[in-house]
């Protein structure tokens, strides 16, 4: 039960401070794009290192997680197709290739696709990490934990660019800040966590863990840090509660724990129509100001 | 003869830009002198912002260049500041004013460092230059239009750059944020600094402005207000339009007029 806790805080803490800048930047469903799209890179890991080590495929998903970016942002460059088709075309066609690879391969790819399209974080446990013949532990709960702590250095490392690239890209771009290196490195940190967590939520439930938990930030707070902070709460929080709802009515964890977030949610709604109502009397003050004629 | 020596802030030679296939802007070519506040005005899409985000390096011309003060803009991305269009950024975002002026400082804090003390020292002096000290901790949520374009003014000049590019910094403020905002770029040409400003009034171009460029697609015209902002050249740049035309012309020379007297 501790491993499995655990497991899940350490999921949806990553999946919730990649999340929070993917949310105000308006960019939330490309989760959903990069969650699909690493799919052949897996396969192509898979097949090169004809094991399951996560390294080879952490690094598989991170090249076609890149390549979903950068393929998205070339085809909305060159043609007048809007962003959201681009990546449209860009993460099914690689998704297909993927399902395609693993069908092809079945018999060498011990892959699963219903484990990798919903996961199964009541495995963990079972799933050790054997070092020089040492049980060190879960292997899942080691790789989280890595991608846990490269993503919060590079939070810290690029906290001030991160703020930036968010609110003003044109800006930061005519200050000559490195925006496409935050870019890609952001675009590859969602990657490593996604796959990282792959094996324990599934492909379809970490993009909820990603949206959710800072969805529900944003509407309770109007400061960045507390917007990244809340965001990790709410997801820490929809994790713990969430196995125990799991565990109440005997059902998938990472089901249970998604359907907690989106409870988080929907409180913060409610809290925030009822707050606004009060603000109201503020706001349509500040229009009459913004509307006076010259 | 000693001007005419003088290196321009900004020059733009043979620039082409195109959105896919489409081109708006062709073949600009001028050089801006220092000193001046500049208004740069046109038809909807004749290639205003674009120009100035060309200018900038936002937006990859196909071919042309640019020189600030002489040299590649890439060496001198600190002599310019931006202020954007108001709509181009999302006022919900979760930040202060504060940190919305800091942002000025980026490029000069430095890559993965944090603000110095004389960061927000330039900062708190921006927003005193703009009458926004009071509204520092303020989230960016909670400004007025007028509020949010001073908060925008005040962001340029934490940059401390030598050249400002403003893209409609008048569009929908009040009538005391637009006389702020006058009187602070007349502050800035007195200090010697290069203002070029997207305008769309043209009401108040001669009033406001010391030299005029005309754009639609093509460079119209370019040079001081008197000799520049013609009926002909009027003509030139929202030709086609029948009434605004007219309609551009009755202002912008009544304008000339009054001012005259």
């Amino acid at each position: 039960m501790f491993w499995i806790i655990l497991t899940a805080i350490l999921v949806s803490a990553s999946c919730a401070l990649v999340g929070s800048i993917l949310v105000m930047r308006k960019q939330a469903m490309l989760s959903d794009a990069i969650s699909h799209a690493v799919l052949p890179g897996i396969v192509i890991a898979f097949l090169l290192t004809a094991s399951r080590n996560t390294f080879p495929m952490l690094i598989g998903a991170g090249a076609f997680g890149l390549l979903t970016v950068y393929l998205t942002d070339l085809i909305t460059r060159k043609t007048k197709l809007f962003e959201d088709s681009s990546m449209g075309i860009v993460f099914t066609t690689l998704f297909a290739i993927g399902v395609i690879l693993v069908t092809l391969f079945a018999d060498m790819v011990d892959l699963d696709q219903e484990c990798i399209l919903y996961g199964e974080i009541a495995y963990v446990p079972w799933d050790r990490w054997l070092f020089m013949g040492m049980d060190m532990g879960p292997r899942p709960v080691w790789i989280l934990s890595f991608v846990l702590l490269l993503n919060i250095i590079f939070f810290l490392v690029t906290f001030k660019e991160l703020k930036i690239y968010s609110f003003d890209y044109q800006l930061a771009l005519t200050m000559g800040l490195p925006m496409a290196g935050i870019h890609y490195g952001l675009m590859g940190m969602v990657s490593f966590t996604t796959i990282a967590s792959f094996e324990s939520v599934g492909a379809i439930l970490v993009v909820a863990l990603i949206i959710v938990p800072p969805a529900t930030a944003y509407l309770l707070t109007d400061k960045f840090l507390n917007m990244i902070l809340l965001s990790v709460g709410f997801g820490v929080l929809s994790a713990i509660t969430g196995y125990f709802l799991a565990v109440w009515i005997d059902s998938t964890i990472a089901g249970a724990i998604v359907v907690m977030t989106g409870i988080y949610f929907l409180m913060a709604y409610i809290y925030k129509v009822y707050f606004d109502e009060k603000r109201q009397g503020l706001d349509s003050q500040k229009n009459i100001v913004a509307l006076t004629p010259k | 003869m000693s001007k005419s020596v003088q290196i321009p802030p900004v020059e733009v030679h043979d620039l082409t830009v195109k959105y896919g296939e489409k081109p708006v802007l062709w073949n600009v070519d001028f050089e801006i002198p220092s000193g001046k506040l500049i208004a740069v005005v046109g038809p909807n899409g004749a290639g205003k912002s674009t120009l100035i985000k060309a200018i900038m390096g936002i937006l990859e011309p196909v071919s042309g260049y640019v020189n600030i003060f002489g040299k590649p803009l890439d060496e001198m991305r600190n002599q310019i500041a931006y202020v954007p269009q108001r709509e181009s950024v999302d006022w919900d975002f979760p930040i202060s004013v504060q940190e919305l002026v800091m942002m000025g400082r980026y490029s000069h804090i430095g890559l993965f460092k944090r603000p110095r003390k004389d960061d927000r020292q330039i900062v708190a002096e921006s927003l005193e230059q703009v009458g926004m000290t009071e509204y520092a901790n303020r989230q960016i949520s909670q400004l007025s239009g007028g509020q949010q374009q001073r908060v925008f003014l005040a962001r340029a000049l934490a940059q401390r750059a030598d050249i400002y590019f403003m893209d409609e910094p008048f569009a929908g403020v009040d009538a005391s944020t637009e006389s702020a905002i006058l009187e602070l770029l007349k502050s800035l040409r007195d200090q010697n600094k290069t203002v070029i400003v997207v305008h769309h009034d043209l009401h108040t171009v001669s009033q406001y402005f010391d030299w005029v460029m005309m754009l639609n697609l093509h460079l119209v015209a370019f040079g001081p207000m008197e000799s520049t902002l013609t009926e002909e050249n009027l003509k030139k740049a929202y030709g086609g339009r029948l009434n605004i035309l007219s309609k551009a012309i009755h202002l912008a020379t009544q304008q000339n007029y009054s001012r005259e007297k």
